[in-house]
């Protein structure tokens, strides 16, 4: 086996439910070891594409090759991937433990090693004393970890993760993200993941694909797809844009296209070099680390700019201020018209 | 603030103080009160139904006839019972009744889970709809029509045999496997709704997440499906055994001379005129049903219910 061998090969790969196309021609690669998300609106063909690989739906046209070999008409049985699923999709008549030990004991590993090693797993996601419990007996979090124990004991080459922090709140979600990105590193696996969850996406992964109707709309790094979009819909979905059509570029920025620009790049204040436009503060919103404002331009046309709250002036009440949106013109981003 | 037109708030009229007001205040602010106007008349109902009717069959099990007279005498003896209980007729009628409920519930399980399989898991919403009818269909018609239409099936030249005829098959006649094959078909509707209910329970993932560990489909149906679906299968058996246990006019269209207990309750009721036994006879039902759902307590599938 060659480096240049990718994990997961995706040639053609269509899928149609009825007339509508979940999933339309795609091509892509995803090398060994990388830490992949597809992310994408509800609808995109992102789970679709999981489960073309999982093997849970057949393509209606296209190919999936696994290190090279075509699976495409593979059963999930007879694939070396597995799945953490959205709903955890534990065994609710087994015990933790058996949950774990489940993918051994299918491909006859005898008793005593299989615990052995379902028991090693479950330390690994610091659930050791947990075996004898029932699914029903754990908490959100702790049911996530036991499917990813029950994923991983049986050593797969891709691990296929489904919105798996859906579920969580806040604080477990983003505890569960740094122990997932540890779980890739120390196995070494590819980690395909799929979510809707912007932020989720820029934290964990190597490489992001943006799903749109089917398609992938932007393939690259989270700064690629984060700091130079090139469409206005992933300008859009991934973080907050501030978007000029063509007439607005032509007037406001003497730019030709269509062209986006991040809130944060904005700053307000006094007329400064670059470009600046006389602007009134219509909105304060306070978000604690930073201070999210909302401000009319002359012509009617509304930016969204995100303020560090670097002093305590930031709680200040400034709506109707008067004051200058600058920024420069290098942060501007043109983007491809849809 | 930015001044924002003041807006014209509509006014709301509060509501008046009617007697039905006063009451819907004080059933909201008395739980039990409540409760009680809720559950009166399904319990009155229920105690009537239920409770006298199965005391006094418990009761009248302890009577005995005159049998000069034919007069019911109300005073208490254990002679019916020790007579159902010792008699060898009873016994025989017992274990072939015993036999048949089995077999009907043997049959209409294996029958059961692959249309409710086929229903809950493979096909699409709309045919799901129209099989779902389609099990519930035969109850809308006569259980009397449907018993005899299985007389004229199994008949002599009947369509059974004129089916099975060509491969070197007869049709059984009246009797018992008629019997069980009628029942089958009488009760199959009652144990594959409580299955398919029960599959529509099991969530697609869980069988998913099976074959993504490695099983083969029929290694998923015996460790994933099955057990899951155990206490379904319970519930389905529980009715196709109690309704075969009391049924006596399907044995008397297409079940030849044989008798089950229903039969003998029926002939001490009308033409022995002996209530009395007729009552200790019902008891054996009861006995068998109470050692039934025992059973299935234990293996734990009703809690699962």
């Amino acid at each position: 086996m060659t480096t240049a061998t990718p994990a997961i090969r995706l040639t053609g790969l269509t899928k149609t439910f009825g007339a509508v196309n979940a999933v339309d021609h795609l091509d892509l690669d995803i090398a060994e070891g990388e830490f992949f998300s597809m992310l994408g609106p509800s609808g995109s063909g992102k789970t679709t594409v999981l489960r073309l690989i999982a093997g849970f739906e057949l393509p209606t046209s296209g190919t999936v090759e696994l290190l090279g070999q075509d699976v495409t008409s593979r059963a999930p049985f007879d694939r070396d991937v597995n799945t953490v699923f959205q709903d955890y999709a534990l065994f609710p008549h087994m015990s933790v433990l058996e949950n774990v030990a489940y993918g051994l004991r299918v491909r006859g590993v005898p008793k005593k090693e299989r615990l052995e090693r379902a028991t090693a797993a479950l330390e690994s996601v610091a659930l050791g004393t947990f075996g004898s419990r029932k699914p029903s007996q754990l908490s959100g979090g702790q049911r996530q970890r036991v499917a990813l124990a029950r994923a991983t004991v049986v050593q797969p080459k891709v691990l296929l993760l489904d919105e798996p922090l859906g579920a969580l709140d806040l604080k477990l979600r983003e505890q569960m993200q740094v122990e997932l990105k540890e779980l890739q590193r120390s196995l070494g696996i590819t980690f395909i993941f799929v979510t809707h969850d912007q932020e989720e996406a820029l934290t964990l992964s190597d490489r992001i694909a943006v799903f749109n109707n089917g398609r992938i709309e932007q393939l690259g790094t989270p700064a690629e797809i984060y700091e130079a979009p090139t469409s206005p819909f992933v300008a859009s979905f991934v973080g907050t844009s501030n978007l000029f059509d063509e007439t607005e570029s032509q007037q406001l920025l003497g730019l030709s296209g269509v062209n986006s620009i991040r809130p944060e790049k904005i700053t307000l204040g006094v007329k400064a070099a670059g470009i600046s436009l006389p602007a009134t503060i219509t909105e304060v919103i306070y978000l604690g680390t930073s201070t999210r404002l909302l401000v009319e331009l002359a012509g009617g046309k509304r930016l969204t700019v995100l303020e560090q709250n670097v002093s305590s002036r930031s709680t200040d009440d400034r709506r109707g201020d008067a004051v200058h949106a600058s920024f420069a013109k290098a942060d501007v981003v043109a983007l491809q018209p849809a | 603030m930015a001044s924002s037109p003041s807006i014209e708030r509509a006014v709301v009229p509060r509501p008046r103080e009617t007697t039905a007001r006063k009451i819907s205040v004080f059933l909201s602010q008395h739980a039990r009160v409540r409760l009680a106007f809720l559950l009166s008349a399904p319990l009155f109902w229920l105690g009537l139904v239920y409770i006298v009717a199965l005391v006094s069959l418990l009761i009248t099990a302890f009577w005995s006839v005159d049998s000069f007279t034919g007069e019911v005498s109300t005073q208490f003896t254990l002679d019916n019972v020790i007579t159902v209980v010792t008699g060898s007729l009873y016994q025989a009628v017992t274990l072939r009744t015993v036999g048949v409920a089995l077999l009907v519930t043997i049959v209409d399980i294996v029958i059961a889970l692959p249309i409710a399989f086929f229903m809950a898991k493979v096909a699409g919403p709309r045919l799901q709809r129209i099989l779902v009818i389609a099990v519930l269909m035969p109850l809308w018609a006569s259980y009397l029509v449907k018993a005899y239409a299985w007389r004229s099936v199994l008949s002599q030249g009947g369509i059974f045999e004129w089916l099975v005829r060509p491969f070197g098959g007869e049709s059984p006649g009246y009797g018992l496997p008629a019997t069980i094959i009628t029942l089958a078909y009488l009760w199959l509707p009652y144990v594959i709704l409580p299955i398919y209910a029960g599959l529509e329970r099991v969530p697609n993932s869980l069988l998913e997440a099976s074959s993504d560990l490695g099983a083969k489909t029929g290694r998923t149906l015996r460790t994933i499906v099955l057990p899951m679906l155990w206490p379904a299968i319970i519930a389905g058996s529980i009715f196709s055994f109690s309704l075969s246990l009391g049924d006596y006019i399907t044995v008397n269209i297409v079940g030849g001379a044989n008798q089950l207990l229903g039969n003998l309750v029926y002939t001490n009721v009308g033409a022995a005129n002996n209530l009395p036994l007729a009552a200790a006879i019902a008891l054996i039902p009861i006995g068998i049903m109470i050692v039934y759902l025992t059973a299935a307590r234990r293996t734990g599938a009703l809690e699962n219910l």
